[in-house]
Parts: C-alpha cells; sequence; structure tokens
C-alpha cells in the first residue's frame, strides 16, 4: 500500500539577492490516510514552509513529495488550508466567501449552498451567512473560515496555527469542534504549531522540528487512550502530562544545545 | 447626578454648538474676504484695473451669462475635463493591470514609468498639441497625462500591497491569476482607486486649463489668456470663480460617487 503523503528529503532554500537560506533540510515523513499529525518547533524552524509546499504554493527546491502515489504537481486532490487568521475576504458575505472555492473551480455555486448551511449549522453559526466578516468575532470567523476549508471536500486539510490568534478558551473550544469534525469525516490533517498542549491533544503523531535550517528531531507517538479523546478530554487525562513533559524535556534538551552552539 | 439620557443630549448639544461656531467662522471669512477686497479696490489701496472688485466681477458675470458668452466655455471646459479625468483614471487603472499581470513587463517599464511621473507633465504641452493637432483631443490628452501616471503608479503600488495571505487561500483552492486578481486584488485595491478620483479631479483641471492656455479658441482657460491679453481683469477673476465653483462641485460629486461606491461594495 502506498502512504498517502510522502515527505522524500524535502529540501527548501530561499533566495534574495544577498544571499540565501535554508528553510528546511532533508525532511522525510509519511502520513497516512486519516492520520492527523502535528509539526511542532519553535518559531521560524520552517514549519510553515513545509505546509505551503504540500499545498502546492511554493515549490521546493529539491526532494519530492507524493499524495497518494502522484507528484504533487499532478495531483488534482482538493487540498484545504487554514492560516493563523481567518483571512474571510471583508467586502463578501460570509455565504459567498464559503462558496469561493466552487466558484474558483467553477462549479455550480448553487449547489453548495445547502451544504454551507449544513455545515455552518455543524460548527454552531447560524443566521450569519449574510453577514460580513467584520461583524462577527475572531472565534466566529475562524469557524466560518473552517467551512470555507470543508466545503470543498478536501482530502487533506493544513493548518497553519489557525487556533493561535484566539483567546485561550475559545482556542480549546474551536480545538475540540475542528478534531471531531476530522475525525467524523476521517481527514487527513497536518497541524503546525508551537503549543505543545494542543499538539498533543489533537493528533496521533507528533514531528518535532529543530531549527536553523528546520530538520525533523524526533517523532512522538501519541498513545492510544489520549487519541480516542476528544481534545478537551486528552488535556484531563494523566497520560497528558507524562508526554508533555517528555516533549518539553525533549525541547529544552535542543535550546540548550542550540546556545552552546551559538557561543 | 445626570441621567444616561441626559449626558447624551448634552454631549449632542455640545457637538452641535462647535459645528454652529465653525460654520459661523467660515461664512464670515468669506464675508471679510469679500468685503475688504471690494474695499481696498474702491479706496485705491490696491489697482482696480489689475485686482478688480467682486462686485464689477459678480456684474460681468450677468452679463456674460444673460448674453449667453459664457455658458459655451463653460461647458466646452466642463467637458474636457470631465472626459480627461475619466479617460486619465480609467487608463491607469488599466495600465497597473497590466502591469501586475505582467510582471517582467512592469520591472522593463519601471524607469520609464519613474521618469514619467517625475517630469512635468505641462511640459509636454506643446509635443501633445503637434502630435493631436490644436483642438479637443490636445486638450482632453492634457487633462489625461497629468493624471494617468500617478494613477498607474498608485493604483500598481496598491495591488502589491494587497495582503499575500488572500492569495495564499485562493490558490490553495487552485485559482488563476486572473482569478486571484477578480477575487481578491481588484477588490482589496477599490478604496484605493476611489481615492485617486478625488486627486485625478484636480489634476485633470491643471492639465485642461493649462491645454487651454496653450491652443483654444474656446474655454475658461482660454478666457483667461485673453482677459490677461486685453488688460480686462474683471473677465480674468470672473473665470477664476468659476473654475473654483465647478472643481468644488465636481469634487462634491466624486465624494457622493465614493461614499456610494464604499456602501455597495463593502
Amino acid at each position: 500500500m502506498v502512504n498517502f503523503l510522502t515527505l522524500e528529503h524535502v529540501t527548501h532554500h530561499y533566495f534574495s539577492k544577498e544571499g540565501y537560506t535554508k528553510a528546511i533540510d532533508n525532511i522525510s515523513f509519511s502520513v497516512d490516510e486519516g492520520e492527523f499529525v502535528s509539526i511542532l518547533g519553535p518559531s521560524g524552524c520552517g514549519k510553515s514552509t513545509i505546509l505551503s509546499i504540500i499545498a502546492g504554493i511554493i515549490k521546493n527546491t529539491q526532494g519530492n513529495v507524493y499524495l497518494e502515489g502522484k507528484p504533487i504537481k499532478d495531483s488534482k486532490l482538493a487540498i484545504g488550508y487554514m492560516l493563523q487568521q481567518d483571512y474571510l475576504f471583508p467586502w463578501k458575505t460570509i455565504m459567498n466567501n464559503i462558496l469561493l472555492g466552487p466558484k474558483i473551480n467553477r462549479k455550480n455555486t448553487d449547489s453548495y449552498k445547502k451544504a454551507a448551511l449544513e455545515l455552518l449549522q455543524e460548527v454552531g453559526l447560524q443566521n450569519v451567512e449574510n453577514q460580513y466578516p467584520p461583524s462577527l468575532s475572531g472565534g466566529m470567523r475562524q469557524r466560518a473560515a473552517l467551512v470555507r476549508t470543508l466545503i470543498n471536500d478536501p482530502k487533506i486539510l493544513l493548518l497553519d496555527e489557525p487556533f493561535s490568534a484566539l483567546d485561550y478558551q475559545t482556542k480549546l473550544k474551536l480545538e475540540d469542534l475542528v478534531g471531531t469534525i476530522l475525525k467524523t469525516y476521517n481527514k487527513t490533517a497536518i497541524l503546525v504549531t508551537h503549543d505543545i498542549g494542543e499538539a498533543i491533544a489533537m493528533s496521533d503523531r507528533i514531528l518535532l522540528m529543530n531549527k536553523g535550517p528546520g530538520s525533523l528531531a524526533k517523532i512522538f507517538s501519541v498513545p492510544k487512550e489520549l487519541r480516542e479523546e476528544t481534545p478537551l478530554d486528552v488535556r484531563k487525562h494523566p497520560q497528558y502530562q507524562i508526554l508533555f513533559d517528555e516533549i518539553w524535556e525533549e525541547l529544552d534538551k535542543r535550546e540548550e544545545t542550540g546556545k552552546v552552539g551559538v557561543i | 447626578m445626570k441621567t444616561d439620557r441626559q449626558l447624551f443630549e448634552q454631549y449632542h448639544q455640545n457637538l452641535k454648538r462647535e459645528k454652529r461656531i465653525i460654520h459661523v467662522w467660515q461664512i464670515s471669512i468669506i464675508i471679510a474676504f469679500f468685503l475688504i477686497w471690494e474695499a481696498a479696490s474702491r479706496l485705491y489701496w490696491v489697482d482696480p484695473l489689475l485686482f478688480s472688485s467682486p462686485s464689477r466681477i459678480f456684474q460681468s458675470l450677468l452679463e456674460r451669462f444673460a448674453a449667453g458668452t459664457m455658458v459655451p466655455h463653460l461647458s466646452v471646459t466642463l467637458f474636457e475635463t470631465i472626459l480627461g479625468f475619466l479617460i486619465g483614471t480609467i487608463g491607469g487603472v488599466i495600465v497597473a493591470t497590466l502591469l501586475w499581470s505582467f510582471t517582467r513587463f512592469s520591472k522593463i517599464m519601471d524607469p520609464y514609468l519613474v521618469v514619467l511621473n517625475a517630469m512635468p507633465k505641462v511640459a509636454l504641452g506643446p509635443m501633445i498639441i503637434v502630435a493631436f493637432g490644436p483642438g479637443y483631443t490636445s486638450i482632453i490628452m492634457m487633462g489625461v497625462l497629468v493624471s494617468v501616471i500617478i494613477t498607474t503608479l498608485t493604483v500598481y503600488s496598491a495591488y502589491n500591497e494587497v495582503d499575500p495571505n488572500y492569495l495564499k487561500v485562493l490558490k490553495s483552492f487552485g485559482a488563476t491569476r486572473w482569478q486571484c486578481f477578480k477575487e481578491a486584488i481588484f477588490p482589496a485595491t477599490l478604496p484605493t482607486m476611489i481615492s485617486t478620483l478625488k486627486v485625478n479631479v484636480g489634476l485633470s483641471w491643471v492639465g485642461v486649463i493649462v491645454g487651454e492656455y496653450l491652443v483654444s479658441k474656446e474655454g475658461l482657460g482660454y478666457l483667461i489668456i485673453y482677459g490677461f491679453q486685453v488688460f480686462d481683469f474683471t473677465l480674468v477673476m470672473s473665470s477664476l470663480v468659476i473654475i473654483a465653483l465647478l472643481a468644488a462641485m465636481m469634487y462634491k460629486v466624486v465624494e457622493k460617487i465614493e461614499a456610494w461606491l464604499i456602501k455597495h461594495t463593502k
């Protein structure tokens, strides 16, 4: 069986007149269908670059990326991308924002309206379809952005710190919602975050990254007991703290050796 | 202790009072200006032959309107200005869109645009007249030339300042470059385009009046030059008053259009 998503020795450079920076270096991993993988690391370790490469927005300078065994540029699979902020278009109503994907792909948008309303209901948004994004709160907007992503029925979701701009309570609730929805529809997802708790609460596997240039440091498997709970309940589980401490220690160790390197 | 309602009333009263004071000052200044001008002219503090006087300008305007010799000049200039304004603005947006569509083209054009922008466009007046002949076309072209390049540069730089994350969202749906333009770039820069409208109103007037100075046989710019040559400064001043009124009216109309556009494209 081929893996759903495979990265082989992926390296990416950002070039500028002054020179180049290696954002990520020789990254290899694979993700199974329906799996939730988190990429955890300090800011500037190239986490977002990996997502942009998988989304096909930037082309990696070296290495190969395969989606369902095909090179990423030949893959016609729908990809859902959620960013740190909602990036709902302020001049479009919530409904028109949600129908953006079908519109771009020249599909009959009317046929998506019912599904859009159902999804809105599912994420707990009612009677907002004719409102404009600025009149909604941050959490509501991020939920609308989730609907905009889900309406295209993406096979894989790329989540680029989508909860980091929200207040703590909203963040926990939204994590729960997203986790539950993704599990229900058996979606594959990759979450980029610098929040250890969030990574443990949501994922099946955690990829820990090194900084400068970004490379894979260690892979943690989340115990089965935690995987079966919803993100909110994982945080209350006794196993949660054990894994948290383990990851914390690993990060701490790397930070220290990093410092030695600088001196 | 005052109630909420009373506090609001008080705030409202203060606002109204402030507004009234401003209006009184504005009207006083314009009345004082005309009174002092009139007095200065009648008492020979200034040469009435050169500086005319409000009463003479008013009388001259009445006569010209009554005799029907003002309206043709006025409408010609207004027509030229509106056309110059429209072509300049729309043309600028189209050129900016072309520059955005073809990145290499915009890099190639960059130094030329910088030079054209830095250059005083009215200095090209004689060349325009040679190229387009001594008529309306030349004058409208002057109006266009003055506004088109600054519009291009302003709108083009606004295109480039649109938050790239909007494009990221669209690209993740598989949008083409044209779709990115239609869905994100254009609507996001609409406020900038609207604000260039206001700047361009003023610029088109500059272009058209200078154009009329150089070549025309009619129009308000022509009246100013003609009045200057025959030493009829009442005519010069009358034309200036008309220009001031028309420009202000056009500006107000653009402001109304702006308000409407903002309301309907949000």
